[in-house]
C-alpha cells in the first residue's frame, strides 16, 4: 500500500477522532463551571445536582480527549518526519507551547475539581474548573494557530533548506495569523453549540421522561426544565457567532486559498456576482452541472469579492505564476520558496478533491442549521410549563441536537484539511513530501489496525457509560463540607 | 559561545541550555511517572480486595494526567528546540513507541472508567489495562534509553539500524532494570499516602524489591560507563557520568534500608533521587550526540547530532523566555496540588457507595 496514504487516513482518522471529544471538553468544562456557579450563589441542591450531573458526563468523555490527544502528539514525528524536520522551527513551538502552558493547567485543575470537592474551600474549588476551561482555550489556540499557519504561512522565512522563524516578529504574526483570528472563534463557539446540545438534549430527554412516568424527586421537573432552556439558549447563541465567524473565514479563505473556495463551490468558471449553490446534482468533475438550486449573487457576498475565480483559471494561473493568493500576493515563505516549489513539484495538480470539498461544506453548514433549528423547536415544546411529547420524535430530536452540531464540526474539518491539498503547508510543501521516509508502510498499516481497533473498543466503552449516566439522571447530593476527620470516606473515588 | 570542557565542538549557548531543558522535563516526567507507572503495576500485588486495590488507584487519582503532561512537554520541547532529533527519533523507533502510546491509551482509560461502573469483572479487566499499561512504557523507555546509550546507528538523517538490533542484552538490562525500579518507587510513594494494611504491604514489598533494583541499577551504570564511557568530540563527561551513576546506586541502596526500617519520607526521596540520578547519567552520556552513534569518517556538521538538529537561535529565544516563565509556575501550582492530596489515605477512607457521584 502507499505509505502517503496510510498516513494520510491514520491522521484524518485520528484527528476525527480526537475532535470528537475536543467540542465536548471545551464546551461543557464552562457550562458546568457555570452551573456550579450558580450553586455557590444561590447554595440551591439543584444546581449542585445540575453541576454533579453534567460533571460526570464531562468527565467520561474528557478521558478520551486525553487518550487520544496523546497519539496526536506524537504521530507528527512518527508519520510525518519529513514535515517535522522541515518545519520544526516554526510549529513545533506552538506544539510544546500547548503542552507547557495549556495541558498542564488543565489536567492539574481537572484532577483538583474532580478529587477536591471536600479538600478546598467553595469558591477556590470552583476556580479550579474556571482554571481548566480556560485551559482548554489556551490549547486551542495554540494548536489552532499551528493548524493556521499551515493554511496561510506567515512569519517565516526560508533559509538553511527549511521553513525558519521570522525573527521575533514572526512569531507574532503566527500569533496574530488572520485565518487563526477567525478560525479560533469559529471553532470555540462551534463548541459551545455542541455542549449546549448536549445539556439540552440528555435534560429535555428526561423531561419527556417525567411527563411519561411522573416525577422521580422533587425538583427534577424545575432543574431538567432549566437545564434544557439553558442548553438551547446556548447553542443558538453559540450559533450566530459561528455564521458570523464562518462567514468572516470564507472571505479570508477566498484570499489567501481561492481555490479551496472555488472548490467549496465547485465554481469551475469565473464568475462575476457570482451565485451560491445550495444543491448541484450532476457531474462535478466535469463542467456542465445537470440540475441546480441557486442563491443568485450570494457567493460574491460570501466571498466579499464581486469577481470570483473558478477552477479552470486557478489551475491556469498556478501553473503560469506558481501559488497565488487571490490578489496575486504570496506570504514571505511561499515567495522566498517559489523557485523551489516550481522545481519540486512539476506537474502538481493545486485543485483539492472537489466533491469532497463541495459536500463537506454543504454538510457543515445545513448540520449546524439543524442544530439551530432544534434547538428554536425545543425552546418551544418546553415553554412555560410545558412538557414534550415522550415518543420516538422527541427523542430522535434530543439526540440529534448535540450530534448535528458535532458532525457539523467534524465535516467542517474535512473541508479544512482536504481543500487545502495538495498541500500539508498552502503552497509550499505538499503532503507526499512530508511523510516518514524511513517507515515502512507495513508498519504503519499494524499501527492503523491496532489504533483501530483501540479506538473502537474505547468507542463502544464510552457510548455505554455515557448512556448509563445520562439515563440514570441527577444524582442525590449530601452537603459538603470541608474535611478534618481522617477517617471519612473521600467525595470521590476512582 | 561555549566550550564545554574541552570540546572540539563549538557548541551555542541556547544549544546547550535546550539540551538541558528537555534533559530536565525527561527527568520530572520518569521522577513523576515513575511512581504512577510503579502503583499501577503494583495494584493486583497490593491490593487483595476490591477497597484495596482502590486506595492504592487513589493514591495517584488526582495527579497522574498531570504527571503525564510532563511526557508530552518533553516531546514537545524536542519538537521545537529539536526538530532534527523529534523527527528521527519518533519515526526511527516507530514500534516502540506505538507500543508507549497504546499503553497510555489503555492506562488513562482504566483510570478514568474503573469507577464508573461497580461489577468485579469489568473492574479487574481495566486493573489489568492499568497495569499492562504501566508496564509496556517503563519497559519501552528502559530499552530506547540504553540503545541511546549505545548510540543508535544513522545514516545523518536517519536510524538505519535494524528493529531486532535494539534488543541486545544491554537493552534488555536497561528495560527490567527500569521496570523494577519504578517498582520499588511506586511502593515507596503507596507507602508514604497510606495507613494500615496497604501501607505495611508496599514497605515490605518495597524493601524486599529495592536491593534486586540496587543490584539491577549497578549492573546498568557499570555496564554504561565502562563500554559506552560519556566522551566524544563535545567533550569528556565520563568522571560526572560515573559519578551520576553512583549516586544512583547509593540512593537506592539507601532507599531500600529506609523502607525496611519505615521511614516513608527518606524512602521515596532516596529512589526519586535514584531515578533522577540515573537519568543525569543517561543524558550526560547522552550530550552531545543526542542518542545517535557519531560516525567519525563523517565531519561533524553533516553527523545527526545536538547541533545539527538544533532549531535557529529565534525558536530556542522565544522558547527559553517561555521555559523560564512557565516552568516554575507549573511547578509551583502542581507542588500545590500535591500538597491540597497531602493526606493518607487508608481502606476506611474508601466510600461504600461503589458508584461515587461526580
Ligand atoms: C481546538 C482545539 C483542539 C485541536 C484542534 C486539537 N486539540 Fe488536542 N486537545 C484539546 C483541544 C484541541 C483540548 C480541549 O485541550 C483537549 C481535549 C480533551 C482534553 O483533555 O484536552 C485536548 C487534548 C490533547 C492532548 C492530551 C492532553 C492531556 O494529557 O491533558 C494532547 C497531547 C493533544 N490534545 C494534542 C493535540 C494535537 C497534536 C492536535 C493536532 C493534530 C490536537 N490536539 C488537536
Ligand atoms: C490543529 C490541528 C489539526 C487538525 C484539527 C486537523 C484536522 C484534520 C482533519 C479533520 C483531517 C481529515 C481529512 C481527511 O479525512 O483526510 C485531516 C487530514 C489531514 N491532516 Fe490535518 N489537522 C491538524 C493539523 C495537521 C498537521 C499539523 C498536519 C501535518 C502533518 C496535518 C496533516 C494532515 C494530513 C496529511 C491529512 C490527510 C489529508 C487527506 O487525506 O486529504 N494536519 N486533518
Ligand atoms: C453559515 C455557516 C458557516 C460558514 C459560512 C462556515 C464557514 C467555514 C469555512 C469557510 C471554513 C474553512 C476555513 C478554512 O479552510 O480554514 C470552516 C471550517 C470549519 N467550520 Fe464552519 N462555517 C459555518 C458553520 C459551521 C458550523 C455550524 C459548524 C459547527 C457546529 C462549523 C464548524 C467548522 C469547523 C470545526 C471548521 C474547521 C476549523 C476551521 O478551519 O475553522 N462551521 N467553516
Amino acid at each position: 500500500m502507499d505509505p502517503v496514504a496510510l498516513a494520510r487516513w491514520q491522521f484524518g482518522i485520528t484527528t476525527v477522532y480526537h475532535f470528537l471529544f475536543v467540542p465536548i471538553t471545551i464546551g461543557m468544562s464552562m457550562l458546568v463551571a457555570v452551573f456550579q456557579t450558580m450553586w455557590v450563589r444561590t447554595s440551591k441542591d439543584a444546581y449542585l445536582r445540575l453541576t454533579k450531573f453534567f460533571g460526570k458526563l464531562f468527565l467520561i468523555n474528557f478521558a478520551l480527549g486525553v487518550v487520544t490527544g496523546i497519539v496526536q502528539e506524537f504521530q507528527f514525528g512518527m508519520n510525518w518526519s519529513e514535515y517535522s524536520r522541515f518545519v520544526g522551527d516554526v510549529f513545533g513551538a506552538p506544539l510544546a507551547l500547548e503542552a507547557l502552558l495549556a495541558f498542564f493547567l488543565e489536567s492539574t485543575f481537572i484532577g483538583l475539581w474532580i478529587f477536591g470537592w471536600d479538600k478546598l474551600p467553595k469558591k477556590l474549588h470552583l476556580a479550579t474548573i474556571y482554571l481548566a476551561a480556560f485551559g482548554t482555550m489556551l490549547s486551542a489556540i495554540f494548536i489552532l494557530a499551528a493548524n493556521s499557519w499551515m493554511q496561510n504561512p506567515v512569519g517565516t522565512v526560508f533559509r538553511n533548506g527549511r521553513a525558519e522563524l521570522d525573527g521575533v516578529g514572526g512569531f507574532v504574526e503566527i500569533l496574530s495569523n488572520p485565518v487563526l483570528m477567525v478560525t479560533f472563534p469559529h471553532v470555540i463557539s462551534a463548541a459551545y453549540m455542541v455542549a449546549g446540545g448536549l445539556v439540552a438534549g440528555v435534560a429535555g430527554w428526561h423531561l419527556a421522561k417525567i411527563r411519561r412516568d411522573g416525577e422521580m424527586k422533587d425538583g427534577d421537573t424545575s432543574a431538567y426544565r432549566f437545564a434544557t432552556k439553558f442548553g438551547a439558549w446556548v447553542l443558538l447563541g453559540a450559533s450566530v457567532f459561528t455564521v458570523i465567524s464562518g462567514d468572516q473565514q470564507s472571505k479570508i479563505m477566498t484570499q489567501v486559498q481561492p481555490v479551496k473556495m472555488a472548490a467549496a463551490e465547485a465554481l469551475f468558471e469565473t464568475q462575476t456576482n457570482a451565485p451560491f449553490s445550495v444543491l448541484t446534482i450532476g457531474n462535478l468533475e466535469g463542467t456542465e452541472p445537470l440540475f441546480e438550486i441557486q442563491i443568485p449573487g450570494l457567493l460574491s457576498f460570501l466571498a466579499g469579492q464581486e469577481t470570483v475565480k473558478g477552477i479552470n483559471n486557478l489551475r491556469e494561473e498556478f501553473a503560469e505564476e506558481g501559488f497565488r493568493h487571490a490578489d496575486g500576493g504570496q506570504s514571505l515563505l511561499q515567495e522566498q520558496f517559489a523557485d523551489e516549489l516550481a522545481a519540486n513539484y512539476p506537474g502538481i495538480d493545486p485543485i483539492p478533491n472537489v466533491p469532497i470539498s463541495y459536500w463537506t461544506f454543504r454538510l457543515m453548514m445545513g448540520l449546524g442549521f439543524a442544530g439551530m433549528a432544534l434547538a428554536l423547536a425545543t425552546l418551544w415544546f418546553v415553554r412555560k410549563d410545558k412538557f414534550p411529547k415522550p415518543g420516538p420524535i422527541w427523542t430522535l430530536a434530543m439526540f440529534a441536537m448535540p450530534l448535528a452540531p458535532l458532525f457539523a464540526i467534524s465535516f467542517g474539518w474535512i473541508f479544512t484539511e482536504m481543500g487545502r491539498q495538495p498541500w500539508v503547508v498552502a503552497g509550499v510543501m505538499s503532503t507526499a513530501s512530508g511523510v516518514s521516509t524511513s517507515v515502512p508502510a507495513g508498519n504503519v498499516l499494524f499501527s492503523m489496525i491496532t489504533y483501530t481497533l483501540i479506538y473502537g473498543a474505547l468507542a463502544v466503552l464510552e457510548v455505554w457509560l455515557f448512556l448509563k449516566y445520562a439515563k440514570k439522571g441527577l444524582p442525590e447530593v449530601a452537603p459538603i463540607e470541608v474535611q478534618s476527620d481522617p477517617d471519612a470516606p473521600l467525595t470521590f473515588a476512582y | 559561545m561555549f566550550n564545554l570542557l574541552e570540546s572540539t565542538v563549538a557548541v551555542p549557548t541556547l544549544t546547550l541550555v535546550w539540551f538541558v531543558l528537555v534533559a530536565v522535563l525527561w527527568l520530572g516526567y520518569f521522577f513523576l511517572e515513575g511512581f504512577d507507572y510503579g502503583v499501577a503495576m503494583l495494584i493486583p500485588v497490593l491490593g487483595k480486595n476490591e477497597k484495596e486495590k482502590r486506595v492504592v488507584v487513589n493514591t495517584i487519582g488526582p495527579v497522574w494526567d498531570g504527571n503525564e503532561v510532563w511526557l508530552l512537554t518533553a516531546g514537545g520541547a524536542m519538537f521545537a528546540a529539536f526538530p532534527g532529533w523529534y523527527a528521527s527519533v519518533f519515526s526511527g523507533l516507530y514500534i516502540p513507541l506505538l507500543l508507549v502510546l497504546v499503553g497510555l491509551i489503555l492506562r488513562g482509560v482504566a483510570f478514568e472508567y474503573r469507577s464508573k461502573h461497580p461489577d468485579s469483572r469489568y473492574r479487574t479487566t481495566l486493573d489489568w489495562f492499568a497495569t499492562i499499561g504501566s508496564f509496556l512504557p517503563s519497559l519501552v523507555f528502559g530499552v530506547g534509553f540504553a540503545n541511546f546509550v549505545i548510540g543508535l546507528p544513522n545514516d545523518g538523517l536517519h536510524w538505519n539500524g535494524s528493529f531486532w538490533a535494539l534488543f541486545g542484552p544491554f537493552a534488555l538490562l536497561g528495560g527490567v532494570m527500569l521496570v523494577v525500579l519504578f517498582l520499588v518507587h511506586g511502593s515507596a510513594f503507596i507507602a508514604l499516602k497510606t495507613r494500615g494494611i496497604i501501607h505495611d504491604r508496599a514497605e515490605s514489598f518495597g524493601a524486599r524489591l529495592g536491593w534486586a533494583a540496587a543490584v539491577l541499577v549497578a549492573l546498568f551504570v557499570i555496564c554504561q560507563n565502562v563500554f559506552w564511557p560519556a566522551t566524544s568530540e563535545f567533550g569528556d563527561l565520563s568522571v560526572f557520568a560515573w559519578a551520576a551513576g553512583i549516586v544512583a546506586i547509593l540512593a537506592i541502596v539507601g532507599a531500600s534500608f529506609a523502607i525496611g526500617k519505615g521511614r516513608d519520607g527518606w524512602g521515596f526521596i532516596g529512589t526519586g533521587l535514584s531515578v533522577v540520578a540515573l537519568f543525569v547519567g543517561v543524558f550526560l552520556k547522552m550530550y552531545g550526540n543526542i542518542g545517535f552513534a557519531q560516525d567519525e569518517n563523517v565531519a561533524v556538521a553533516e553527523r545527526l547530532n545536538m547541533i545539527t538538529a538544533a532549531s535557529s537561535p529565534t525558536t530556542l529565544t522565544i522558547m527559553t523566555w517561555a521555559a523560564v516563565i512557565f516552568v516554575p509556575i507549573v511547578i509551583g501550582y502542581q507542588s500545590w496540588s500535591y500538597w491540597v492530596f497531602s493526606k493518607r489515605i487508608s481502606t476506611k477512607n474508601i466510600p461504600d457507595e461503589v458508584e461515587s457521584a461526580a
